[in-house]
C-alpha cells in the first residue's frame, strides 16, 4: 500500500506540482543569477517565473484534453437532453452538463436564449448557466496542482450544489415570466427545428481541441500574466500582516470583503489561481480564497450587464443575490471545517 | 445577395465578420456583408453558439470561425 501510495505522490509531485520545476526556478535565479534568498526580490521573482511556466503548461495539456471531451458535447445537445425535464433532476442534470459542455462567455446570451425559446424552465436554464464558468474539466485538475485534491473535490461539490439550490430556489420562485418580452414572443412561435449539428471525426476532434488550446491561449494568457504579476507581488511585497488583517480568519468580514472584490472582476479560474495561491501562501482561509475564486469566476461586471438585456430586474436580483449569498455561506463553511483540508 | 454574421461582439464574431469580407472580396460577387449584434434577430435565427453565418437567411455554421475558403464553398453552396 505504501509503496502504491509513495509512487501517486511522486507522480502528482512531478506532474501536477511540478516541484522539479520550483526547484530549477530556485536554482536559475539563486545560483545562477546570483539573488540573495533573503531578499523580497527573490521570492517575488521565482513566484512570478515558477507560476507562469507551470500555469501555460498546464494550461496546454488540460484544455487539450478537456476540449477534446467537450467535442462530445454541445448545447444543441445539452438542450435535447434537457428538453421536457423538471424539477430538481432536471437542475442536477443541467449543473452536470454545464459543467462538460463547451462554453464562452459570449455565448451565454444566446444559449439563455434559445433554451428559453425551446421551453426549457429557467430555474433548469440557470442551474446551467450558473456550474458553466464555475466549474470545467480543466479548472478541477489546476485545483488538484496548485492545492491538493480533497481540495478540487469540495470546490467541485459546492459549484454544483450552488448551481442545483440556485436554479431550484429560481424554479420554486416562479421565474419563468421574468424574461425579456421578445424571447416571450419567441416562445410562443414554436419555430424551434433544430439546426443540423455537423457531427465530427476523430480528427477534427482533435484539431478541435488544438485550436481551442490556441484560441483560449490567446484569450487569457493576459489575464494570466496580471493574475501572477499581482500574486507575485502579494507573495513578495504585502506584508502577512496586513494581508491576514484583512482577509484572515480573526476578521469577520474576511469571506464578505473576498467575495464582493471578485464578483465585478473579469477572468476566468486561470487568471485567479496564482492570487489564491499567494493568498494561501499568506495563510489566508480556504474558505475566503476559494469564495473569491467563485466570485470571480462565477460574475462579473460585463456578463452581468449582458444577463440584464434578456431578463427582468426581479430574477437578475434573485440570480445575483443566490450566488453571491451561496458562495458567502460556502467561504465561512469551508473556512471552519478547513482542519479537513490539509 | 445577403451575407449575414451574428454576434455579440466577441473576438471571434469580428474575425468572422473580416473573413466574410474578405471571400466576397475573393469571389467577387455582388454581396453586402452585414454584421448583427441585435439579440432579438439572434434569437430569431435560432442560434445557440455565436458567431453565426448567414447566408441568405439560412444560417450556413455556427459556433466556429470557418476558414476564408471554407466560407467560399459555403456561399457558393447556397
Amino acid at each position: 500500500m505504501q509503496l502504491i501510495r509513495d509512487f501517486f505522490n511522486l507522480l502528482n509531485d512531478a506532474l501536477l506540482k511540478m516541484t522539479w520545476l520550483d526547484a530549477l526556478v530556485k536554482w536559475f535565479f539563486g545560483d545562477i543569477i546570483g539573488i540573495s534568498e533573503e531578499s523580497l526580490a527573490y521570492s517575488s521573482l521565482t513566484f512570478f517565473v515558477y507560476d507562469v511556466i507551470k500555469i501555460f503548461i498546464l494550461l496546454g495539456v488540460l484544455i487539450f484534453i478537456s476540449s477534446y471531451i467537450q467535442s462530445y458535447f454541445s448545447p444543441e445537445k445539452t438542450r435535447r437532453l434537457l428538453k421536457g425535464k423538471s424539477g430538481i433532476g432536471a437542475n442536477t442534470l443541467g449543473a452536470l452538463l454545464g459543467t462538460v459542455t463547451p462554453f464562452c462567455s459570449c455565448s451565454s446570451i444566446p444559449i439563455f436564449i434559445g433554451f428559453t425559446k425551446a421551453g426549457l424552465p429557467v430555474g433548469v436554464t440557470f442551474s446551467f448557466l450558473i456550474s458553466s464558468p464555475l466549474v470545467d474539466l480543466a479548472s478541477i485538475l489546476l485545483l488538484a496542482s496548485i492545492f491538493n485534491w480533497k481540495i478540487a473535490l469540495a470546490y467541485v461539490i459546492v459549484g454544483l450544489v450552488i448551481a442545483i439550490i440556485g436554479g431550484s430556489i429560481i424554479s420554486f420562485f416562479k421565474m419563468d415570466d421574468q424574461v425579456a418580452d421578445f424571447i416571450k414572443e419567441e416562445r410562443k412561435k414554436q419555430s424551434n427545428q433544430d439546426l443540423n449539428e455537423y457531427v465530427m471525426t476523430k480528427k477534427e476532434r482533435i484539431q478541435y481541441a488544438f485550436e481551442q488550446v490556441k484560441e483560449i491561449f490567446n484569450r487569457v494568457w493576459i489575464y494570466i500574466l496580471i493574475g501572477v504579476g499581482i500574486g507575485a507581488f502579494i507573495h513578495g511585497f504585502i506584508p502577512q500582516e496586513f494581508v491576514l488583517t484583512v482577509l484572515g480568519d480573526n476578521n469577520p468580514f474576511s469571506v464578505l470583503i473576498a467575495t464582493l472584490v471578485g464578483v465585478p472582476m473579469y477572468a476566468d479560474i486561470f487568471g485567479t489561481l496564482p492570487i489564491a495561491e499567494a493568498l494561501i501562501l499568506k495563510g489566508v482561509g480556504i474558505g475566503t480564497v476559494l469564495a473569491f475564486m467563485m466570485a470571480v469566476t462565477a460574475l462579473s461586471l460585463p456578463s452581468l450587464i449582458m444577463i440584464k438585456k434578456v431578463i427582468k430586474p426581479r430574477l437578475f436580483f434573485l440570480f445575483t443575490g443566490i450566488v453571491i449569498t451561496g458562495i458567502i455561506m460556502m467561504g465561512y463553511v469551508f473556512n471552519l471545517i478547513s482542519y479537513l483540508f490539509t | 445577395m445577403e451575407i449575414k454574421v451574428l454576434g455579440s461582439g466577441c473576438s471571434n464574431c469580428k474575425r468572422l465578420y473580416e473573413y466574410a469580407k474578405q471571400a466576397v472580396d475573393e469571389l467577387s460577387i455582388e454581396a453586402n456583408v452585414i454584421y448583427v449584434t441585435d439579440m432579438v434577430e439572434i434569437a430569431k435565427a435560432n442560434l445557440l453558439r455565436t458567431p453565426g453565418l448567414m447566408v441568405d437567411a439560412k444560417v450556413v455554421s455556427y459556433g466556429r470561425v470557418p476558414s476564408v475558403d471554407e466560407i467560399k464553398e459555403l456561399i457558393k453552396q447556397a
